[in-house]
Parts: C-alpha cells; structure tokens; sequence
C-alpha cells in the first residue's frame, strides 16, 4: 500500500516502541489481522509509571478483516486479541481500527491520547 | 503428625471459602449493573467524578457529554473495587470508561469521540428520547439565517 511521506515520518517518530510488550502487541495484530499498516505507540511516558514501562499503548491498525464491521466489534476484535497484555499489565489502550480505504482518505494524522489526570494506580 | 495435617490443610479450606465469597459478590454485583444500566438512559463509569475525572479518557467522555448537554448517572470505579472489577466482566470490555445507553454499552473513550465526530452520537441519544445541545444550536443557527 501506498503510504503518504507524512504518515511515514509521522510512523517513524511515534511508533518506534521496541519493548517487550509492544512486540508482542505488534505480532499478534499483524499475524490476526494482516494489517496493511500499523503503529504499536507506547504512551506510558505521559503517565505517572516508571521510565521505560508499557501500560499505556495505542495501536493503529488498518485491515480488509475490519471490513462491514461496526467500530464495536473491531475494537473488541482488537481487545480479544491482546487479552493477555490487558490481563498483564497493560492498562489503557486507545485503537484506531480502519479500513484500508478509509485510512487512504483520512487524514493520516494520529492524535496522541489526552493527558493523565492521576487516576492510574490509585 | 496432626498439626502437619491440620496446617496443609487448612489454606485449601480457607481458598475454597474465598473463592465462594468471590463467586457471590460477582453475581451481586452484576446484577447491580444490571439495575443501574436499565434503569438510566444513559451512564458513565469512569475514574473520578464528572467534576474532577481522575483519567484523561474519563474527562474526554465527560466534556463529549457536555457538549451535547446530556444529563447521565456516573459511576467513579476508582471507589468501589468490586465495581471496577465487575463493569469489565458485565460488557466485556477491558478497559475505563465505559458509556451506556439504554442499557446497551456503546463503547468506550475512543468510540464516543468518533461517535461525537461522525455525528453518530446526536442520533443515538435522539433514538432514547435526548436532544442534543449541539442540535439545539444548529436550528437556532439556521432559523436566524433564515
């Protein structure tokens, strides 16, 4: 798939999450869902956890399989998918779910999630 | 000999009660959702108060239904457990906040920013009988452009 220069600058500075947690993240979305493209961002850093920690993520994920599907039932296809990494750690997870047409006439622009008000861990 | 027994024993005793106690609380508390739920068109659980949200997707949910001037129920997980535990279980959904409307969960943070972006929103509240504020505000824009 074709990508704008934006949306590949923009994957560059936002999705190079590397941790453990991520990856596997990553593995499992693509191999369920063969995502035509995809971001694993890890946004724990805008909350209050350790340096380096992976409980806060966003995912975008673009697949034919969303295809037909109410935004629901892709979230909670997402969800089950990553049902240990919820079970284990992880948080939060904010998803952008989108075709691939839909993702061609987006924007491309992915917002980062809203700030922490402290709630985490308490 | 005995005490051995009695000491070996005794946790398994001890995790079977716990694990009963926990069976009941659960049933409880769905049932409590269960009432909640059906009996309000719509409702929030979310961390903190709709005056002080203490997660960022909380407020978001909050500010989205105060856009549209829709009076809900919130529920703050952060001070019941059993309900933050229980709400999860109740729409399978992993994950705080979690909207209801008319005893069906919509979705969480992400789904009610798109729904209120798409216009989706105003519809749905429209089907349980709600009129958004933003659609007050359309009509009155376009009767004085008239």
């Amino acid at each position: 798939m074709q990508l704008s220069i934006r949306t590949v600058i923009l994957s560059r500075q936002m999705s190079n999450t590397t941790g453990v947690i991520a990856n596997s993240i990553r593995n499992k979305l693509q191999i369920a869902l063969q995502a035509k493209h995809m971001e694993v961002i890890n946004e724990s850093y805008m909350h209050n956890v350790p340096k380096g920690a992976e409980t806060h993520f966003k995912v975008v994920v673009v697949s034919d399989k969303f295809d037909g599907l109410a935004l629901i039932k892709r979230h909670r296809m997402v969800n089950d998918l990553l049902k240990e990494e919820l079970q284990n750690g992880v948080h939060a997870l904010s998803i952008v779910a989108k075709t691939p047409q839909q993702w061609e006439t987006s924007d491309q622009v992915i917002e980062s999630s809203p700030n922490c008000r402290g709630g985490f861990g308490k | 000999m005995n005490t051995i027994l009695i000491r070996n024993v005794s946790p398994i005793y001890k995790n079977a009660f716990k694990l009963t106690s926990r069976l009941f609380a659960d049933a409880a508390i769905n049932d409590k959702i269960d009432k909640i739920v059906k009996n309000n068109k719509v409702v929030v659980f979310m961390k903190g108060v709709p005056d002080a949200p203490r997660c960022g997707f909380s407020n978001a949910v909050v500010q989205i239904m105060r856009m549209h001037a829709v009076s809900y129920d919130s529920h703050d997980v952060l001070a019941d457990e059993n309900l933050r535990q229980g709400i999860k279980e109740y729409s399978n959904w992993p994950t705080i906040p979690q909207v209801f409307i008319n005893g069906e969960f919509v979705g969480g943070c992400d789904i009610m920013l798109q729904m209120h972006q798409s216009g989706e929103l105003v519809e749905e509240l429209k089907k349980v009988g709600i009129k958004s504020a933003l659609l007050t505000a359309d009509e009155a824009k376009k009767e004085s452009s008239k």
